[in-house]
């Protein structure tokens, strides 16, 4: 038995000491908002932090994971949405949405550590895979929740 | 109110709204008149509840294209409601074809979403704003004439009363439909036209459960799937030793042409498929290659009999006395569709005989049928329930492959309902891959450096003779040749030519099908401007008529673009026009590339003429996303086959654009009205072309392959 903490909760999850962390999340504990792209930390889709880091949990064994504080898109922001959700939001970023909450668990975590990060630093640090494109948006949303401007999206205003 | 009265409700108006006569039914709804108590359907299109929620129906899929949000807003439109009261839902296949194809079209591809469902569904709201009024003048004893309706509260001047309609939506459900309904002017749209927030993405950011991928049901077990690697092979032998005693797994699952592992997650399915040791039966496909592909096609356009899908004048006997002749050979490789969400299908035979499935699908109608077929049951036994799909761009479409291995699968679990998801390999290595092609133009100029005539000879796979779907002359596939067989130039003498070689790679609908041949076409127009002597933009405006619709965005981007101007110092641009799914579009692209030979897209302008814009910052949104998934086919895409196999498994050797790739996206709107096109496809259609055009402009040298990594941009 392992004992998690996600999202601030304590799991007990019998199950392989190599099995990938995704797959803990995914089918062991129901979160279904980290994804599955590739499995081998290339696209991101399968981002979650871990002690506050991002971390791609489709490359990570769980038994690595025991012991650590791992947040997940569910558990991001307990209380109502996290400024970068909302910036998502207010400049309408998803299409089909798969890539996402890794992009956005991304993010979150380059605020953490960049408060207000450059372009330079989006470029290093977002190297997630988004096949619909809206890396424009995923700039232009990360710039807003840093400064602050990102106003909460009012429905029905344009 | 109860179920059953809802239910009258619901089959008078099916009936009513032309559908013919609706079978009595038990099973299922939709989710919303399922709910029962609180909910209305005014017709199969609107539901509204007691407290006015409104809930429009979509029957096209959603898989990032916007349509969802579009559709209900011309529905809310022509209903009059408050917008932030609607949201909505996916019409269910099962209820589709139990109500005689009510939703009209399920098939989400072409770019039709909004352009093919416009008249109906603004009829449908149009109709159960009608019939709300009624319901209230009824009510009131006045002439409807007499009444008003702003923001789905319908009021009565003289008598300064008011109803909100969710108090009259029961009675009007009563109502006979109107014969006929008049639909508002675009120019008075107030819901449809404005860039409104989308439906779908405060979900989306929560990372909700609602791609394919997240089902979850009670006992429900998990598939990965192994096919042969060679298309058409088969399984020869198996020995699953080893994989059976693998903790978690449930069974395994052998058919003709692939094994899959059942287990209690996905990663113990994986991680004993590996461990199957199957000999596969390669067919005659084994030695299938790159170089067989090409000599196919190089075959193809030397055959000296082709069929024809233009033929204008006379172009081999104006070629012959022009005075200039330019030739040129183009091609493009296979294309994955690489949707980040793999193929998923989960599929449950539920003990009472009735067959449950959850995909992604581009096409729910489709499903439903492949589903029923594969398990031998009739459609009304049958639902799908369709949804969000992670990425579609055509592959979910018209195969359904997906569907006929989960059912396939959930078949040797009768009773538990099962979940198959391909892994990352397997969906790069069992595309419908965007098909191959190599084509030869020919064009003349005469003295003046006017084009006079141009034969084209196009060598590519039909995806139409892979799918099975037959449209007019079976010898010349349409997706393989427009661009080609339709060009808007004034050109006198024409010829297109089209082989038709198939070879053994699946070929399928990847956004915009057929958009190589505007890489060709427009190259290669601009190879002829070149050797004309005349600028790219003048050189195409001497060949288009005055109120040609592609003229106006040519020149609509030139303005926004600067073209004429000089570009910043680096900085180089290239322009082309290419039109398709109903609309019309043309791009300028800047580049530069530096010493070593490495290209950056600076910035890229759009202008797109769809008739009519539903929702202008989706619009933009899907201009952006036609940049991004064109820009990687230019850059480092591409599907080579060895041993009868595709070489690529995963994104390190099929790349994806990242953040730092994106050029900056400008996207004029010029709708010009009196026509519905699409915004899905048509912005990709002149991208390729005008960044091959601007590479030239910087380097001088033609790209007439792609992808770019076989070329070196330094300048000679």
């Amino acid at each position: 038995m392992l004992e998690l903490n996600v999202n601030g909760r304590i799991h007990r999850v019998d199950v392989e000491a190599e099995m990938p962390l995704l797959w803990v999340l995914r089918d062991h504990l129901n979160l279904h908002g980290t994804k599955y792209g590739c499995g081998i930390s290339l696209c991101g889709a399968c981002t979650v932090h871990v002690d506050g880091v991002a971390v791609r949990s489709c490359s990570l064994p769980v038994a690595r994971a025991a012991g650590k504080k791992i947040v997940t898109i569910e558990g991001l922001s307990p209380r109502g949405l996290h400024r970068i959700q909302e910036a998502w939001i207010e400049h309408q970023v998803p299409q089909c949405g798969y890539c996402q909450t890794g992009m956005i668990m991304s993010a979150a975590a380059l605020l953490e550590k960049k408060p207000l990060p450059t372009d330079a630093d989006i470029d290093e640090t977002m190297s997630n895979l988004c096949r619909c494109g809206t890396y424009a948006r995923v700039r232009k949303a990360i710039h807003a929740a840093a400064g602050g401007t990102t106003k909460p999206a009012a429905p029905g205003k344009a | 109110m109860s179920l059953r009265l809802s239910r009258r409700q619901f089959l008078k108006a099916s009936a009513a709204a032309g559908g013919g006569l609706a079978l009595e039914f038990s099973f299922p709804m939709c989710s919303s008149a399922a709910a029962g108590g609180a909910a209305t359907e005014v017709n199969a299109w609107v539901v509204i509840h007691t407290d006015d929620r409104v809930v429009v129906r979509i029957a096209r899929s959603e898989m990032g294209q916007g349509t969802y949000t579009a559709l209900a807003q011309l529905v809310a439109e022509e209903l009059d409601c408050d917008w932030t009261n609607v949201s909505a839902e996916f019409a269910s296949p099962n209820e589709h074809i139990r109500r005689n194809r009510i939703w009209g079209s399920m098939s989400t591809g072409g770019s039709q979403g909004v352009r093919s469902s416009q008249d109906y569904v603004r009829k449908a709201g149009a109709a159960a704003r009608t019939m709300l009024i009624q319901a209230a003048a009824n009510r009131w004893k006045v002439p409807v004439s007499e009444c008003r309706v702003d923001k789905g509260v319908i009021s009565h001047r003289p008598s300064q009363r008011t109803l909100r309609y969710g108090q009259v939506a029961a009675e009007a459900a009563r109502l006979e439909p109107p014969k006929a309904v008049s639909l508002r002017d675009a120019g008075n749209w107030k819901i449809a036209g404005r860039p409104l927030p989308r439906l779908d993405i405060p979900d989306k950011v929560l990372g909700k459960p609602v791609f394919a991928v997240d089902v979850a049901l009670p006992g429900m077990l998990h598939a990965s799937i192994a096919q042969c690697p060679v298309f058409g092979g088969k399984v020869k032998s198996l020995n699953a030793d080893a994989a059976q005693k693998m903790r978690g797994v449930k069974k395994i699952v052998r058919e003709e042409r692939f094994v899959a592992v059942i287990a209690d997650s996905w990663w113990r399915a994986n991680e004993a498929l590996k461990q199957l040791k199957i000999e596969w039966d390669e067919g005659a496909n084994g030695n299938a290659s790159n170089e067989t592909i090409a000599a196919m096609l190089r075959e193809g356009l030397a055959d000296p009999n082709l069929p024809q899908a233009r033929k204008i004048g006379n172009a081999d006997t104006a070629l012959a006395s022009a005075a200039t002749v330019i030739e040129a050979e183009y091609q493009s490789p296979y294309l994955n569709h690489a949707t980040m969400e793999p193929q998923t299908c989960t599929a449950w035979f539920r003990p009472d005989g009735f067959l449950e499935v959850w995909t992604s699908t581009q096409n729910g109608e489709a499903s439903l049928a492949v589903a029923a077929r594969t398990a031998g049951l009739p459609l009304e036994q049958v639902e799908v329930h369709k949804m969000m799909l992670g990425g579609g761009f055509g592959r979910r479409g018209g195969p359904q492959d997906f569907v006929i291995q989960g059912v396939t699968i959930a078949k040797a679990m009768r009773g538990t309902p099962v979940k198959m998801m391909w892994s990352r390999e397997e969906d790069m290595q069992h595309g419908y891959y965007r098909p191959a092609s190599v084509v030869k133009m020919k064009a003349g100029l005469d003295a003046q450096g006017r084009l006079i005539a141009m034969h084209t000879r196009i060598a590519c796979p039909s995806i139409l003779a892979y799918l099975g779907i037959s449209r007019g002359d079976a010898s010349i596939d349409f997706t393989a040749v427009r661009t080609l067989s339709d060009m808007p130039y004034a050109v006198p003498h024409q010829q297109v030519d089209y082989a038709m070689r198939n070879g053994h790679v699946p070929v399928g609908f990847w956004r915009a099908p057929g958009q190589q041949n505007g890489y060709y076409r427009e190259c290669f127009i601009d190879e002829l401007a070149a050797a004309a002597g005349k600028d790219p933009v003048e050189f195409r405006l001497g060949m288009l008529a005055e109120n040609d619709k592609d003229r106006l965005v040519l020149e609509a981007v030139s303005k926004a673009a600067g073209w004429g101007t000089p570009p910043p110092p680096g900085v180089h641009r290239g322009i082309a026009v290419v039109s398709g799914f109903g609309s019309y579009a043309a791009t300028v692209a800047e580049v530069s590339v530096s010493a070593k030979g490495e290209l950056k897209v600076q910035r890229i302008v759009v202008a797109i003429d769809s008739g009519y814009v539903v929702n202008p910052d989706n619009c933009r949104a899907q201009a952006e996303s036609n940049v991004v998934y064109g820009l990687g086919s230019i850059l480092y895409q591409e599907n080579n086959v060895k041993d009868g196999r595709i070489v690529e498994s995963n994104f390190h050797d099929f790349r994806l654009p990242q953040i730092a790739e994106m050029p900056k996206v400008e996207t004029v709107l010029v709708p010009t009205g009196g026509f519905w096109g699409g915004h899905g496809e048509p912005g990709i259609l002149p991208l390729t072309p005008a960044i091959c055009n601007a590479i030239y402009a910087a380097t001088g040298k033609r790209i007439r392959a792609l992808p770019l990594t076989h070329h070196d941009l330094r300048r000679a």
